[in-house]
């Protein structure tokens, strides 16, 4: 008996994405280990002559793993948009806290970076941190617009209208910013200096790939709880009717 | 065409008369930045200083106000079924229905923007620039509110959800919008800043329908 | 009134299937329907009657199948012209009776004469000049029927047109059903009770029951 589309038949993703999940996330998290090890202890001490550079291993990978899982959320919503795949909108779904996550991350880590740096705790005038704080608002309201609509279709679709339309305003944005910040005349100092030597670039590489993977094998997990959530629910609701 | 067209005077018609929608906005927005010299201190330079930022923002959360029911009334009657069962597209009825309830709504808090202006101390003979900046300014906040007032209409609370999905599409109208009175108080050039501000707004005329059309659709599915 | 007479609209269903939510409200469903014939919709409350109407009136998209309308003449073929009534009248509180028929008048690209006959045909005119929230369920239900009268459209899909109505009322919505089928229109309506003289009947129960079986 046919219920909803994609219960149909995620029986393959099903059985193909337990281990996935289990392995990228342990990987994730070895990968996060060894690359902050080598940051935190390995890499020289007087690069750019200061400790707080570390910072760096944290923050510069959880601000491209922010873009990315925003990225993929978008191309998940054009899934779901164009060819209905329910599976797109679960992926999206499953994804959203996590970039969230990682968006906080790059935002407390940047503006501890920011204070050792330039003295400030938050600079509006960096076009990049302030587009980074609008798309933390834009991952909230993705959030609860999935947990606002009365069916789990309408949310879908609500949701990638939300998650589309984010995706024209972030570069909008970013734009605009960057416009405030040369009227205020304050991205003077924001030059940033590329000294970046390969011994910084290793553990920072390590570090991104181990948050790609943690991003994918956590998102996976929540897929696979989502999935398992609503077959619940529907025997729940068959049995309901058999009574 | 036709069909867009006497749903944009309908509901003008029933903004004005269905007891003055614009008052309550208007109330808001003049309440608002009334509450400014209390905050930032009565002196005329912290006046001339934050005013023009503060009421910017009172502007925005006022033109945000109506957007709760803006299509939740007629969602709620029916009447969004009636307009869709009949092969109207949802574009042109989102476009018609923002447009007049800017008209009903957003001219006359941008009528108001001058008096508030001159009240924080603002230069009087700037006024016929705040009220222009006013009127394209809240064109924007309405256009990009109809796609938030859209996704909100068929949701649970949707007025509090309203506010966080609509506040990042106003951060480029507010950058602008702001500059340009910030511009004014400064006696610095202001056109560049105004015509961003109107790019915004075209640019929101544009695109928000089809945003809201999208919304809308799910809404009544 | 001219445009639905010399139409012949057809309706195909095939296989369709509608769900709310997580259930499956019906699947497998076929029928046709051929210009002048009505359709009654029946089954027990939930079973999926306004969903079927609103998938048939293009709000709400299907689970599978397909639904086509065909056919010659004004308002036939895929974008068949069709009017929905839903269970909801669309009556606004503070307009009057009539301003909200010659709204739909104008909104149709229609004489706003047609709106004065149409109001004067479902015994409204009397209460021209009330505003909505005036209205009993009953007249706002007969403001609804309006829409039907002063745009002639080939489809009618009707949820439930005879709640709140009266003895008079319910027999005036089975004459302009009568009419509307002799002009070679076609009627899709949910009722519960008496039905339509000479109506073809779907139970939409039976189809869940059967589905779940298999």
């Amino acid at each position: 008996m046919a219920v909803m589309s994609f219960f149909h038949n995620p029986h393959r993703f099903m059985a193909g994405s337990k281990w996935p999940a289990w392995g990228f996330t342990l990987l994730g998290v070895v990968l996060i280990v060894v690359g902050f090890g080598i940051g935190f202890f390995r890499t020289p001490e007087d690069f750019q002559q200061d400790e707080r550079a570390r910072m760096m291993f944290v923050h510069v990978p959880a601000m491209w793993l922010c873009m990315f899982s925003y990225a993929f959320m978008v191309g998940a919503s054009f899934i779901s948009f164009v060819w209905r795949h329910a599976l797109a909108d679960v992926a999206a779904k499953s994804a959203a806290p996590i970039g969230a996550v990682f968006t906080a991350i790059g935002l407390m880590t940047g503006s501890i970076w920011g204070y050792t740096t330039w003295g400030t705790w938050w600079e509006w005038g960096d076009a990049r941190l302030v587009s980074v704080l609008i798309l933390f608002f834009i991952f909230l309201g993705y959030i609860a617009v999935w947990q606002a609509m009365e069916t789990p279709q309408k949310a879908a679709r609500a949701a990638a209208i939300l998650c589309l339309v984010g995706a024209v305003n972030i570069p909008i944005i970013h734009f605009s910013v960057e416009w405030f910040a040369s009227l205020h005349q304050q991205s003077t100092f924001m030059t940033t200096d590329n000294k970046t030597t390969a011994e910084f670039k290793i553990p920072m590489y390590l570090a991104a790939l181990g948050y790609l993977a943690l991003f994918g094998g956590v998102t996976l997990l929540n897929m696979r709880a989502e999935i398992m959530k609503t077959r619940a629910d529907i025997l729940l609701q068959r049995r309901q009717a058999a009574d | 065409m036709s069909a867009s067209f006497s749903v944009f005077v309908r509901e003008l018609k029933l903004a004005w008369s269905g007891g003055g929608g614009a008052a309550l906005p208007v109330g808001f927005f003049a309440a608002s930045a009334s509450m400014t010299p209390f905050a930032v201190g009565a002196e005329t330079e912290a006046l001339q200083t934050a005013g023009p930022g503060v009421m910017w923002i009172a502007l925005a959360l006022s033109s945000l106000l109506p957007m709760e029911r803006l299509f939740q009334a007629d969602l709620e009657d029916g009447t969004l079924d009636a307009y869709a069962g009949s092969g109207v597209g949802m574009e042109g009825i989102a476009l018609a229905k923002t447009l007049a309830h800017w008209i009903a709504t957003g001219i006359p808090l941008a009528i108001l923007s001058p008096v508030l202006w001159i009240m924080l101390q603002g230069a009087p003979e700037q006024s016929g620039l705040i009220f222009l900046a006013s009127l394209v300014g809240s064109l924007a906040f309405f256009f990009f509110g109809s796609i938030g007032a859209a996704l909100a209409a068929g949701m649970r609370r949707g007025g509090l959800l309203i506010a966080l999905v609509t506040l990042p599409l106003y951060v480029p109208t507010m950058i602008f919008g702001a500059a340009t009175l910030d511009a004014a108080a400064n006696g610095a050039d202001w056109a560049g800043a105004l015509m961003l501000t109107a790019s915004a707004s075209l640019f929101g005329i544009a695109t928000a329908p089809f945003g809201a059309a999208m919304a809308l659709r799910t809404a009544i599915d | 009134m001219t445009g639905a007479g010399a139409s012949s609209v057809t309706l195909a269903v095939e296989n369709l299937a509608a769900a709310r939510g997580l259930r499956v409200l019906f699947e497998g469903l076929n029928f046709s329907l051929s210009a002048g014939e009505s359709l009654e919709l029946r089954g027990a409350n939930g079973s999926g009657k306004s969903t079927l109407l609103r998938i048939l009136a293009g709000l709400t998209r299907q689970h599978a199948g397909e639904v086509r309308y065909s056919g010659a003449g004004p308002g036939a073929g895929e974008e068949a012209g069709r009017h929905f009534l839903g269970h909801l009248d669309a009556v606004k509180p503070s307009e009057t009776a009539i301003e909200q028929a010659r709204f739909w008048a104008r909104y149709f690209g229609r004489p706003v004469a047609e709106a004065d006959a149409a109001m004067k045909r479902v015994g409204l005119s009397s209460r021209n000049a009330v505003p909505g929230r005036g209205l009993s369920a009953g007249q706002k239900r007969r403001l609804a029927l309006t829409r039907l009268l002063i745009e002639p459209r080939p489809v009618w899909l009707l949820d439930e047109p005879t709640a709140a109505l009266d003895t008079e009322g319910r027999t005036l919505v089975g004459q302009l059903v009568a009419e509307h089928r002799a002009r070679g229109g076609m009627v899709i309506a949910a009722v519960h009770g008496e039905g339509f003289a000479g109506s073809r009947v779907l139970d939409i129960s039976e189809l869940k029951a059967k589905a779940g079986r298999t």
